[in-house]
């Protein structure tokens, strides 16, 4: 009998400790929400504002103290997450469970757009005749829904460029001036066969690769293509877009077949480490990515960057400022993103982070124009990325991105990290592989 | 009957209740409630943006059986609980009987083995990150240098299953130590005393009485090295910066796979309930199975041990296995 009521304790105190679980299956996000002041909405007088980013958006103490100089009745709190991933948490979880906990202004990543677009009504409509303009078209289309609603104000773009190796390229033989590098990889009609093309004769001359990743020139490739995993109302193509297979026998071929690829999986130890080892000699470049690589580079001499990239223009990453709607100073909030994403903040935000405008008045402030990046060889930043960032625009279309683009573009990734990083698979294999894992997401 | 009486007489039979209430009120509320909750939401459509949807009963389940990836999670876990589980509780077993013998400078050692666990896991996951890269890590420069192969610690499955193993035991052996030192302290010196007249060496001690008297700090052990090993998350998540168990999701966990459900790229709430269930139904098993397993290994190894020993040499010590099995560690581990 002791026996059994032993067991039967112990029995019980296991459930117990499993719970656990189970239980982190319902709870698991709802940990920090950041808020640690309630709006002070109390005499209607003093209010205070909160303002939550991510990464380095360059809203310094400073600049921010220059809206409350403006308006002594707001004071501004800066909640700043250490990745973009906490603060996507943070946001999806406090928006579902009601929205209690949110700052007055949320920085999103233009990433998050896609799903976050299904679900206008938990943002305030920020469309306003003042703000017209203001930004380049494609900023704005991104962040608008069908019926006109503007879900965000925008920050910063990720106009792309090509970063390259001026020493390297010496060594094998190419022309080393940024001028003449645009110029060899086809200039304003750059096509990807031209960048691989110089590939081949660069890996013909030299021990190193001439680009990181594979993923990363496909998706440069894929960002492109307007409609790449989705028709326009979000019905989902799987992968039978020949665009897509296009660009992923492109890339593969040129990656393992004619040895271009330095085979790594970007912000991996491999690849920082690679860096100081001259493991590649290009890299696609949008603006922020200055910060990464002059850090992982230090040191390393010959870094520059050419105006030009492959098919015209293209952009990786970016981010808005939204007013979630339940907050309790909406209208407060809303002019304070106005007035962070209006031109001349955001050149002072450029000057402090390098996070890149992308409002189009900016492109003519001297102060950004005039900027250089001693790292990268002195090269006029300023000039070449509202260059780059213009000709994004000209693209004429944006990549869409509907509910589900993640999710597949998430299984071609793996396709190509199997044959480029890992070699578990060939090219064929890897696509097969592929179209299983779109099947089991039953879409 | 007065109403003094009367109070008197339910203070005796209610007040043990309510001492002891706490407890199962915060259970109920942190334990019982999510876990009714994420029932709840596993039998229905719900996304974690748009919140509840329609009642679907076991679809979500079934979805869930029918992806190839929960299974291979599942066979990731188990493949990275036993090589962690196992070894992290032999080597706990050893250490600590290396601590609990007279040694200089006590207490630094017990701290030693314990520096690891107070690490972050983050930390952990970085520091390790780094030595288990694939071209540039220490490890495969180690390995390069005695004239092995580099291993690919990110492209083949059971690399990288080794690679995390070692990370979850580097975090946690330390912890296990030290449990089970303090359960050793608690082993009657007369035992050994016994054992000794017996002409039993140190190994024979080791085995014959240190063992069987740990009998239920190792079930603790085993068990919640079980639940932990089978809920494991933070070190597969930061063996790379995806966090998805690479490419072909060759070391995601069932946990990092309810993660990626929940709050990934789906945002299918509904499935990633459903995934905490079976989870927590998977775990009850397998703590289950290793409870009877555990207990009966224990026990078979006693009457044979110390129990014929104590029988032999001293009948005041003929009680204590009876009481080693109840011992004093119990009432305090299992809650």
């Amino acid at each position: 009998m002791r026996r059994r009521t032993r067991a039967l304790v112990a029995t019980a105190g296991l459930c117990g400790l499993a719970l656990t679980a189970a239980c982190g299956g319902g709870d698991a996000g709802s940990g920090e929400t950041g808020s640690t002041t309630d709006g002070g909405s109390g005499d209607g007088e003093q209010i205070t504002l909160m303002v939550a980013t991510f990464n380095d958006f360059g809203y310094t103490e400073e600049l921010l103290a220059q809206y409350s100089e403006e308006h002594p009745n707001i004071v501004v709190e800066h909640v700043l997450a250490a990745r973009a991933e906490d603060a996507r948490a943070n946001l999806t979880t406090n928006l579902a469970s009601g929205g209690e906990g949110l700052s007055d202004i949320e920085a999103i990543e233009v990433d998050w757009l896609a799903e976050l677009l299904q679900y206008p009504d938990y943002f305030t409509d920020l469309s306003d005749p003042a703000v017209e303009g203001r930004w380049l078209e494609s900023k704005v289309a991104a962040a608008t829904t069908e019926d006109g609603r503007l879900l965000g104000y925008g920050t910063d773009v990720g106009p792309q460029a090509i970063c390259y190796r001026s020493d390297l390229f010496a060594a094998a033989g190419l022309p080393t001036d940024r001028a003449e590098v645009a110029e060899l990889l086809g200039g304003a009609d750059a096509t990807w066969d031209d960048y691989f093309e110089v590939g081949r004769q660069f890996v013909g001359a030299s021990d190193s690769a001439w680009y990181d990743s594979a993923v990363s020139i496909y998706q440069g490739m894929i960002n492109q293509v307007e409609f790449a995993y989705e028709e326009g109302d979000g019905t989902p193509v799987g992968l039978t877009n020949p665009e897509v297979r296009e660009a992923y026998d492109a890339v593969l071929t040129a990656s393992t077949d004619d040895g271009l690829s330095a085979g790594f999986e970007q912000w991996q130890e491999d690849w920082t480490a690679g860096f100081q080892n001259n493991a590649f000699a290009t890299m696609l470049c949008p603006a922020w990515m200055q910060g990464p690589i002059a850090g992982n580079a230090a040191e390393v001499e010959g870094w520059d960057i050419a105006d030009v990239f492959p098919g015209g223009g293209g952009n990786w990453g970016g981010s808005y400022l939204t007013v979630p709607a339940g907050g309790e100073h909406v209208e407060e909030a809303q002019a304070l993103a106005e007035w962070l994403t209006s031109p001349e903040i955001q050149v002072q935000a450029f000057g402090n982070a390098g996070t890149f405008p992308s409002q189009v008045d900016a492109y003519e402030n001297p102060d950004l124009t005039g900027a250089t990046n001693e790292f990268f060889n002195d090269a006029p930043v300023g000039e070449i990325f509202a260059s780059r960032s213009l000709a994004v625009d000209e693209l004429g279309f944006l990549p869409y991105k509907g509910p589900n683009y993640f999710a597949i573009h998430q299984t071609v990734q793996d396709a190509i990290l199997r044959v480029d990083v890992t070699g578990e698979q060939n090219a064929e294999d890897s696509w097969a592989a592929a179209e299983q894992a779109v099947a089991d997401l039953g879409l | 009957m007065g109403f003094r009486q009367r109070m008197g007489r339910w203070d005796v039979k209610v007040s043990p209740y309510l001492y002891i209430s706490p407890f199962f009120i915060l259970f109920a509320v942190v334990g019982a409630f999510p876990l009714l909750y994420t029932a709840f939401v596993s039998v229905h459509e719900w996304n974690l943006l748009g919140g509840q949807g329609e009642f679907v009963g076991l679809t979500n389940y079934r979805d869930v059986f029918a992806q190839p990836t929960f299974l291979k999670a599942i066979g990731n876990t188990f493949s990275i609980f036993a090589l962690s589980s196992v070894p992290q509780v032999i080597a706990a077993l050893a250490l600590a009987a290396v601590l609990n013998a007279n040694l200089r400078a006590k207490t630094f050692w017990r701290m030693g083995v314990l520096l690891p666990f107070i690490v972050a896991p983050v930390a952990v996951g970085l520091i390790f990150g780094r030595l288990f890269a694939d071209d540039s890590g220490l490890v495969n420069a180690l390995l390069t240098q005695i004239g092995m192969e580099p291993l690919g610690w990110h492209s083949d499955r059971l690399t990288s299953h080794i690679a995390i193993a070692t990370m979850v035991n580097f975090r946690w052996t330390g912890y296990n130590t030290l449990i089970f030192l303090a359960a050793m302290q608690a082993v009657p010196q007369e035992l050994y005393e016994a054992a000794i007249i017996d002409g039993a060496g140190r190994l024979r001690q080791f085995f014959s009485v240190t063992v069987p008297q740990l009998r239920p700090t190792i079930i603790f052990v085993i068990i919640t090295a079980t639940i932990g090993g089978l809920q494991i998350f933070d070190e597969p998540r930061l063996f790379d910066d995806q966090g998805l168990g690479g490419p072909s999701r060759n070391w995601m966990t069932v946990a990092m796979y309810m993660y990626d459900v929940g709050w990934g790229n789906q945002k299918n709430f509904g499935r990633a309930a459903a995934i905490a269930w079976l989870l927590f139904l998977l775990i009850i098993v397998v703590a289950l199975v290793n409870f009877l397993v555990s207990r009966r290994i224990a026990t078979s190894d006693s009457p044979r041990g110390a129990a014929r020993l104590l029988a032999r040499g001293s009948g005041d010590a003929g009680r204590t296995p009876t009481a080693g099995a109840t011992g004093p560690t119990t009432s305090s581990k299992e809650t």
